[in-house]
């Protein structure tokens, strides 16, 4: 399997094609659908002020993000009471619901990679050629196993979203993906969606 | 009456951490299915590495520990309300162990309760008093992802070409398998009801899930549908995860409702692969877990 260090350059992204199994290695923040909206909503579209610690979280996700990679995943953390964080429990959630939001994220922070699970759509596989970025596929459901590749858990951000919700920002090594949207165009759910649909029509006529 | 508090909390640990042999088997038999060296192949074989490390650890199989759905049956003198409370009380720490990610957000202020307890129906708990003096209690994970992607067709269906026969229930059930493509977590198993009005089709659609895989409906009308359905849903290659493959649904459960003369729901609820599922048996002193 390839192994690849975050951030990522962009002649490694440009390098990946879909099919390809990655192990990733180093800084990353996990963040769905709050987080999504909260950056598109403050720092982009800037449709809501900044409240509270908002502009000092912004600063200090921007080195993280820029070159890197963010995780959609609403983890079980133990050590909540202590602040001993641990990952527990750490996969994939379903990535489609960023769709509004992902090339915008994507291309404001210069993100090379955005790992879930089922795939993005147009607009995102969009943003990935223009950035240029990767989706990276986990294994839905892998949560014990994924968890394992988590080896620190650097600190938290909006916790106040709840545990599933905050941004946890993580040291991983070799946490396994693979390709299935790359920076040429290429999307593995759209050819799975495309071949289905002509079968699903094949067996609609029987 | 007994404190089954902490029963409850093995029962919630066991269902969060230990997947079901019956559905261990068949996703063991699915990995055989794959191509060597493809991605569905690698996509099973760590589904099948993690079931056996949460199983070791006492971790969740998934990070979504779903929504807590539980089916009570209480024979006479048991009080359905203290036994609420025991729930409650045993998610609540079973959600402080980290069996159980904290998952009820109030949906008008988007505050997450932290310990698993939102408002009256979450968990969701189904009471029904039943003859003899076996006291049971079944328990069930569902996902987000998986839940996201169920659907309800109201019959006859012009788009599909389905009508209110089991031919039409044929055709939509296939739809909305290739419109759930990977996003609920392929391989899913199928809990599909025909009838009811919009809110029990859902109810019953999720129910019928609690039954082992390879359970027939004893209608052979049914039951047939039940097969034809789980390979058809096959040829559509979606595969695990959706990333291309053989096996895309490993089960289809089917129950027939009573319904109006003007209705004609179809409801699908999709499981993952994750299909978290558990009983305990109180009987006498004896507590059973299956």
């Amino acid at each position: 399997m390839r192994k690849i260090t975050i951030p990522i350059r962009d002649e490694t992204i440009l390098s990946l094609k879909v099919g390809e199994p990655v192990a990733l290695t180093g800084v990353m923040i996990t963040g769905r659908d709050t987080v999504h909206k909260w950056l598109i909503e403050t720092f982009i579209k800037k449709t809501r002020p900044p409240q509270g610690e908002d502009l000092q979280v912004y600063e200090a996700l921007k080195p993280i993000l820029g070159g890197g990679v963010i995780y959609h995943c609403g983890p079980v953390v133990s050590g909540l009471d202590t602040k001993q964080y641990k990952f527990v429990a750490a996969g994939p959630t379903t990535s489609i619901r960023e769709e509004p939001y992902q090339a915008d994220v994507m291309k404001h922070f210069n993100l090379k990679g955005v790992i879930g699970k089922g795939g993005m759509g147009a607009k995102t596989l969009k943003g990935c050629q223009e950035v240029p970025g990767v989706y990276f596929h986990a294994i839905g459901g892998a949560a014990t196993l994924i968890a394992q590749s988590v080896t620190r858990v650097l600190g938290v951000y909006k916790l106040e979203f709840g545990v599933p919700e905050a941004v946890w920002v993580i040291e991983v090594k070799d946490f396994p993906v693979v390709v299935t949207m790359d920076a040429h165009g290429q999307s593995l759910h759209e050819v799975i969606e495309k071949d289905s649909a002509r079968v699903l029509a094949d067996l609609l006529a029987k | 009456m007994r404190d089954l508090t902490n029963e409850i909390l093995e029962l919630i640990r066991r269902t969060s951490s230990d997947l079901p042999q019956d559905v261990e088997k068949r996703l063991h038999a699915a990995v055989e299915n794959e191509a060597p060296g493809s991605a569905a192949r690698g996509a099973f074989e760590t589904i099948l590495k993690n079931v056996e490390l949460s199983r070791k650890n006492s971790s969740p199989i998934c990070q979504d520990t779903g929504t807590p759905i539980f089916y009570v049956k209480t024979p006479e003198g048991w009080s359905t309300l203290k036994l609420k409370q025991q729930i409650r009380t045993a998610l609540a720490e079973a959600t402080k162990r980290s069996y159980m990610r904290p998952n009820a957000v109030d949906a008008v202020s988007d505050k997450n309760s932290g310990n698993n307890l939102g408002g009256d129906d979450f968990p969701y708990i189904h009471f029904d008093e039943v003859e003899g003096d076996e006291l049971t209690i079944e328990l069930m994970l569902k996902g987000g992802g998986c839940e996201n992607v169920g659907a309800q067709y109201s019959l006859p269906d012009n788009r599909l070409g389905a009508g209110r026969d089991l031919a039409g229930v044929r055709k939509v059930v296939l739809d909305a398998v290739q419109r759930a493509q990977g996003q609920g977590c392929a391989p899913g198993i199928l809990g599909v009801s025909i009838g009811g009005d919009r809110g029990t089709g859902y109810v019953k659609s999720k129910e019928v899930l609690l039954d082992k895989i390879g359970t027939r409906n004893p209608d052979p009308k049914l039951a047939e549908l039940e097969e034809r359905l789980t390979s058809e849903a096959n040829q559509l290659g979606i595969g695990p995860m959706g990333f291309g493959g053989k096996t895309t649904v490993i089960d289809t459960k089917i129950i027939g409702l009573s319904r109006l003369p003007a209705s004609y729901f179809v409801t699908i609820s999709y499981m993952c692969w994750a299909y978290r599922r558990r009983k305990m048996t109180v009987k006498g002193d004896e507590v059973l877990y299956d």
